[in-house]
């Protein structure tokens, strides 16, 4: 008995300086502002939460691709081409963490947070992939060491040769016959043999730069003159980057339109209200549910609102930590399972009430409590995750948000609710209790 | 069983019938993202110009429609437009009322096809928790099948379970109709978690059910079936109450400070957490007491 005493002591303490270091950890700006307050020199890294679109403000857009026209490339390849040349051209944006993702078979998904100029962005992820063949001109060589240092940036070292995308057949990985060595083949189209041959014949022994979306992706050195439009870049390659290279080259050659058919634009200050407006909702539904639940269960429900402290803590960490991405709809999942975070409470708080009406003694009235309302806490929690599961498996991204911190919160509710609250409990579970029992 | 339980039920029945009949006569009001189409939210910050001059300005356009949203915000409706188009009446509005500078808030375009996926999905995904709920409860009440079929459990907790979806989507359809409230996307995430909602707290009923039958020793028999069924109900009325309200709480936190976007998300919930408390008392309950007596 006196032993269980001490290990409870010990855990709750634990509890308590655990659950401050996750205080600092979610809400470091407040107590970095207190520390600036009493002149304490520490400050802690302010790791944000990680905000969907529709709080921040910016674009979701559902992209098509026609793979009709994917030759012998398969689907996979052609998508994974799309997915890079739309990444890229999507990190001139400035944006941060832009996802763009490839769903399903021929969809692509482009998400774009805090994005002023949408219309922009459309239009420049819209255009067909870009491939072209440059030569040297006299001074690249000079302007290619400057720009390594640092210096003449807006100089472009090479000169168009009128070689690009249109002319290219494909790329494709191939090792050397004799080194073993990954390299990329290229096949150019009847007239793109010719200009080449054109190119490689002027330029021996000089570099001929690849270049896709205005990018240099490879510079080879021509070794002789190729008149029959395969070329091989041969570099310190590993197969990854060779196969990656290919995939790219196809893309810029590869005439795989896309077409926008989904978007979804949120305009910055409607997110920020909206953030706004759902954080005042979440406190005051903290609020009123503590309130309730200490008026109406006294002591028990003082300890509960301990648990639910503890469990928005741990929650919000949680979401910090994976990072989920926090959308309306998901704060009001974790609003929502606020109220159902004392549920597994308030199952176990009137079940003792009544062990007790039966006269039983506090310790066992506590422990029966405990232990008949367990079944239905775990009968409750298994079926909201159920839900939770299918829902985050079978819906579109608002609703998987939901999904995610409804499931998050069923999780931590049922440690919170069952052995938080019971250890802290069973603090009170001693002989000068038992004639204060109206304080439950 | 006493006579409340009949009573009520019935007048459950009529609810649920009454709102099958409104969903029919009124039908269900999708939101663009679900049958496709496109919706543009503007906020003037000065001199908004009212529905009628937005609507002929934009009278070049197809099957328009013209709304506001709080005191300065006003939300069109149209088909699906693509970006150009979008851009083309960007222009326009800003040519017809050049005194009043707007922002855009919102623009949804959303294609027919996506729509279609996302009721797809939804339907798959509500049919799926169904499933795996019947069965869950089938599981977790095997032990009390002398007495009665776990399968009836589950049964019961479905209709009482359709019971709590239904009648919200009777509400929407009349709010649809009267209002012009839509069902979005995230109403789906609201009838999922009606659907989890209502059956843990019919669970929760069964399982004091379960306990009180098995206390009573009379697991072969069960003399006093309804008693047993109405004492449990009792025993767990103050929690399915305190349960209830503390979810409550929260949610009409939401629908009043949450803001324009999720307040009938939030509304969807107020009245299918409601209902889930309520059908496990006076639709779960004398179902599960009916048959129970059908089968002896």
């Amino acid at each position: 008995m006196f032993n269980g005493f001490v290990k409870n002591y010990y855990f709750i303490i634990t509890l308590i300086i655990a659950s401050l270091f996750l205080f600092v950890f979610v809400y470091p700006q407040g107590v970095n502002k207190i520390f600036e307050y009493l002149n304490i020199e520490i400050s802690f890294p302010e790791t944000p939460f990680r905000l969907g679109l529709d709080l921040l403000g910016g674009a979701h857009l559902v992209y098509e691709a026609d793979l009709s026209e994917v030759g012998d490339l398969t689907a996979f390849d052609a998508m994974q081409g799309v997915r890079d040349v739309v990444e890229r051209r999507v990190n001139f944006f400035g944006v941060s963490e832009p996802v763009v993702q490839v769903v399903g078979t021929n969809r692509l998904i482009v998400e774009l947070a805090g994005i002023s100029d949408v219309n922009q962005a459309i239009k420049m992820i819209g255009e067909t992939p870009f491939l072209e063949f440059k030569e040297e001109k006299d001074d690249t060589r000079i302007i290619l060491e400057a720009q390594s240092q640092g210096e003449r940036l807006a100089e472009e070292p090479f000169l168009q040769t009128g070689l690009n995308g249109r002319h290219l057949k494909r790329a494709q990985l191939v090792f050397d016959p004799s080194t073993g060595v990954p390299q990329v083949s290229l096949q150019l189209t009847e007239e793109g043999a010719k200009l080449f041959a054109d190119i490689t014949k002027r330029n021996i022994g000089k570099m001929v730069a690849i270049y896709l979306d205005g990018t240099p992706i490879s510079a080879p050195i021509v070794q002789s003159e190729i008149p029959d439009g395969s070329a091989v870049i041969s570099g310190k390659f590993t197969p990854q980057e060779a196969k990656l290279l290919a995939t790219r080259l196809n893309s810029g050659a590869l005439p795989v339109p896309i077409s926008l058919i989904s978007q979804q634009t949120v305009g910055a200050s409607l997110g920020k209200e909206s953030l706004e407006k759902s954080l005042t909702a979440g406190v005051y539904g903290l609020l009123a549910v503590a309130l309730f639940m200490i008026l109406f269960y006294r002591l028990p429900g003082v300890v509960s609102v301990f648990a639910l402290i503890v469990y928005v803590l741990i929650v919000l960490s949680v979401y910090k930590i994976v990072p989920v991405t926090l959308t309306l709809a998901g704060i009001a999942g974790f609003i929502l399972s606020l109220g159902m975070a004392v549920d597994a409470n308030v199952l176990i708080f009137a079940r003792t009430r009544e062990e007790l009406k039966a006269g039983k003694t506090l310790t066992q009235s506590m422990d029966e409590g405990f232990s008949r309302a367990w079944l239905s806490v775990r009968d409750s929690h298994v079926t909201t995750l159920i839900g939770a599961f299918m829902l985050y498996v079978f819906t579109t991204s608002i609703v998987k948000g939901f999904a995610l911190t409804l499931g998050i919160g069923v999780l931590v509710s049922l440690f919170t609710a069952t052995i938080v609250t019971r250890k802290v409990l069973h603090l009170f579970a001693k002989p000068s209790f038992e004639n204060k029992k109206w304080l439950f | 069983m006493s006579k409340i339980y009949t009573t009520m039920f019935w007048f459950s029945i009529t609810l649920v019938v009454a709102s099958v009949i409104l969903v029919f006569v009124y039908g269900l009001n999708f939101g663009v993202d679900f049958k496709g189409g496109t919706i543009i939210e503007l906020n003037f910050e000065k001199e908004m110009p009212t529905a009628g001059e937005v609507q002929d300005s934009l009278s070049s356009f197809s099957e328009i429609s013209v709304s506001f949203v709080g005191s300065s915000s006003v939300v069109i409706r149209t088909t699906e437009l693509t970006e150009d188009k979008h851009q083309e009446t960007l222009a326009v509005l800003r040519g017809s009322f050049p005194n009043s500078s707007f922002r855009e808030d919102r623009f949804d375009s959303v294609g027919p096809v996506i729509g279609n996926e996302l009721k797809q999905k939804s339907a798959t995904a509500i049919v799926l928790v169904l499933a795996a709920v019947i069965f869950y409860i089938a599981i977790v009440f095997r032990k009390l099948s002398r007495t009665l079929s776990p399968w009836v459990m589950g049964l019961a907790a479905i209709v009482a379970l359709l019971h709590d979806v239904i009648i919200p989507l009777g509400v929407f359809a009349v709010l649809g109709h009267f209002y012009g409230i839509e069902i979005s996307a995230v109403f789906v995430a609201a009838v999922l978690t009606i659907l989890g909602y209502s059956v843990a707290d019919t669970v929760v009923v069964f399982d004091r059910v379960r306990e009180n039958v098995i206390r009573g020793g009379n697991v072969r028999q069960a003399v006093d079936f309804p008693g047993v069924v109405h004492k449990s109900i009792l025993q767990t009325m103050t929690r399915s109450l305190n349960t209830t309200f503390t979810t409550l709480l929260s949610l009409f936190a939401i629908y009043f400070f949450g803001g324009e976007s999720i307040r009938y998300f939030a509304l969807a919930l107020i009245i299918g957490i409601f209902l889930g408390a309520y059908s496990s008392i006076f639709v779960a309950s004398p179902l599960l007491v009916w048959w129970s007596r059908n089968s002896h």
